[in-house]
């Protein structure tokens, strides 16, 4: 019941415009592919379709102070400021903003919302003016080289011709790395944080039990859940635990919750949320369903476990990077098992092989994959170190093309 | 910008010094165990190169990234066959040498992806270290040998002949020899007699390709 019919077939090449349904959501729009469609990876024509994203601080006289920050795979444009939908503070604040490690008293920071996502960007919950509709499945898939695509366009529209660097965690570092390898000249630094070049077999397994979980909720309707009364709010609850559980390490878990029992003396001999752990993974699962539309997780998991940067070159990552001007930071974190140091490491050695210019450091910490999204001090001074050495870099690299 | 609190409280030492001044400003440049950067830092600040570095203590790697270099962590051993041949002027093994197990394969590498290496090391031959050893009956501590048996790194004790009997069996040529005394005098050898051996602290070499 999930198959879908090819959307190639039904538009006959022409380009898909996209009506947007979110416009009660803060921020920044920018309409794309009004005459000149996005050619998505699957080979459709996208357009016109509509962006969201967020700035920060101030683009300078020479536009040479741009960071683009890419999001990851639940994430979205609102990095540091209130989230006009939680109410809880934006994802990366302990990052980026005034005085922060990206500081934006010096950097202009752009946040645009994937390509797929839920909060403003063209996604499945948006209208098909064919139909009056929202698209559901009907919404093409999209890659990463395509969230990647949108962002250019949204970029050259802000007049940046080069950005400074291109910075993510996650889904994040997969478009960090499909920037630096497709677009090379517009990208002074890259900084891949526990990511990786292809979304592993484990990882796609992962993916695939949370979107089943999605599609096997009776409420998910194929898709076509708009306009009703319910959502696949369980399934994608149930997909959101169990991505959770992958994002943290066992000694973590063990750490925050152990046994504990969930206000209650002993267990229960009942299915109820006995143990902390269960109580925590149903509340990120129910506060999760508020915020996300189940369609869209379905398209941004896709677009992950299709990403791998080597396919693109017949299999080999080094020439993903061959004669690379950008330089490139990676970090990865010792628990995170979900993109261990190893995917990292490979990366590392792709750039090696080029000589690219490549800083890489693995910090010790018990976070899992969530880490990169938390305070972890060695991580912050490493990376406003890196970025203080790369603007004394870039610094020159401009006296030495004016001169 | 925050170069001078980077490296302001580093002391630069004799030899790395002397280093940065065999070094061809604006070159492209490996430092193979670069430490905690501080050479690397010199390098890139005093000669405009491009530089790389590899470290296998973590601590080390954070602390040069933290610094602004271009710094991975990886070991000499087994990080290096990664590099294309020729992706570097400079292959730079500085005060590494001693804890390297495979020193054949590490400098044949050091040579096929740089042009030249430098590689610069502690002489076992020194009249203090052979003194420490007949009179005191002790592995030598000093400053230039800070660690006590049980806790360096080093694995190779070699003296500055016993390396140039080495680079002769590889068939590679030394281009210039520094040599440095206690006093931190160094002075350009071009060959290593037995009253070198004996009066030499550390030594530098800039090795070609034969």
């Amino acid at each position: 019941m999930t198959k879908q019919e090819p959307n190639g077939a039904v538009n006959s090449g022409a380009a898909i415009a996209v009506e947007p349904a979110v416009t009660n959501l803060p921020g920044q729009r920018l309409v794309l592919g009004e005459t000149d469609p996005l050619q998505l990876a699957s080979g459709q024509m996208l357009g016109p379709f509509t962006v969201a994203y967020q700035t920060y601080g101030t683009l300078n006289a020479d536009k040479s102070n741009a960071i683009l920050v890419c999001h990851a795979l639940t994430g979205d444009q609102y990095v540091a400021e209130t989230h006009p939908v939680t109410g809880k503070d934006g994802w990366w604040g302990s990052i980026v903003g005034a005085g922060r490690t990206i500081d934006t008293d010096t950097y202009f920071v752009i946040c645009i919302n994937v390509l797929g996502g839920c909060m403003g960007t063209a996604g499945p919950k948006d209208i098909d003016p064919r139909t009056g509709s929202p698209f559901g499945l009907n919404f093409p898939v999209i890659t990463i080289a395509d969230m990647v695509a949108a962002q250019k366009r949204v970029i050259e529209h802000l007049g940046i011709t080069k950005l400074f660097a291109v910075i993510g965690g996650s889904m994040g570092a997969m478009q960090a790395l499909e920037w630096a390898s497709r677009f090379p000249e517009m990208v002074f630094c890259a900084i891949p944080i526990a990511g990786a070049a292809r979304h592993s077999a484990q990882n796609i397994a992962f993916h695939e039990v949370g979107r089943q979980a999605i599609m096997a909720d009776p409420n998910w309707c194929g898709g076509a859940y708009y306009g009703r009364d319910v959502d696949p709010e369980r399934g994608l609850a149930v997909a959101r635990m169990a991505a959770h559980i992958t994002y943290l390490s066992d000694s973590a878990l063990h750490r925050k919750f152990g046994r504990n029992l969930q206000d209650r003396p002993e267990i229960t001999f009942g299915f109820d949320a006995d143990f902390q752990i269960e109580s925590y993974l149903r509340h990120q699962g129910r506060s999760f369903v508020e915020r996300f539309d189940a369609n869209s997780y379905l398209y941004i998991t896709r677009a992950m476990d299709y990403f791998d940067l080597a396919a693109e070159h017949d299999g080999q990552l080094p020439a993903a990077f061959e004669g690379s001007p950008v330089r490139f930071c990676l970090v990865s974190f010792t628990s995170d098992w979900l993109f261990p140091t190893s995917e990292s490491r490979q990366i590392v050695h792709a750039l090696n092989a080029v000589a690219a210019s490549v800083s890489f450091v693995e910090i010790e910490t018990d976070s899992g994959h969530d880490a990169f999204l938390l305070e972890e001090p060695e991580f912050f001074r490493i990376l406003s170190g890196f970025l203080r050495g790369a603007a004394d870099q870039y610094a020159q690299s401009a006296i030495g093309t004016s001169a | 910008m925050n170069r001078q609190e980077s490296t302001g409280t580093a002391r630069i030492r004799v030899d790395q010094k002397l280093i940065a001044d065999m070094v061809t400003p604006g070159s492209r440049l490996l430092d193979v165990g670069c430490g905690d950067g501080v050479l690397l830092d010199l390098l890139v600040r005093e000669r405009q190169v491009d530089g790389r570095g590899i470290e296998l203590s973590q601590e080390g790697v954070n602390t040069c990234v933290a610094r602004g270099l271009a710094v991975v962590q990886g070991d000499a051993e087994t990080d290096l066959h990664n590099y294309p041949d020729d992706a570097f002027d400079f292959a730079l093994l500085s005060q590494t040498l001693p804890a390297i197990f495979d020193v054949k394969g590490v400098l044949r590498e050091l040579l096929r992806i740089g042009r030249c290496a430098v590689v610069s090391f502690p002489n076992f031959g020194y009249w203090r270290v052979r003194t420490d050893l007949l009179f005191r009956g002790r592995s030598p501590v000093s400053d230039n040998l800070p660690n006590a048996w049980y806790e360096s790194p080093n694995i190779r004790f070699f003296t500055l002949t016993d390396f140039m009997d080495l680079l002769a069996e590889l068939d590679l040529t030394a281009q210039q020899i520094i040599t440095i005394d206690r006093r931190g005098r160094a002075r350009s050898q071009n060959e290593i007699g037995h009253w070198t051996n004996l009066l030499t602290e550390q030594a530098i070499f800039l090795i070609g390709r034969s």
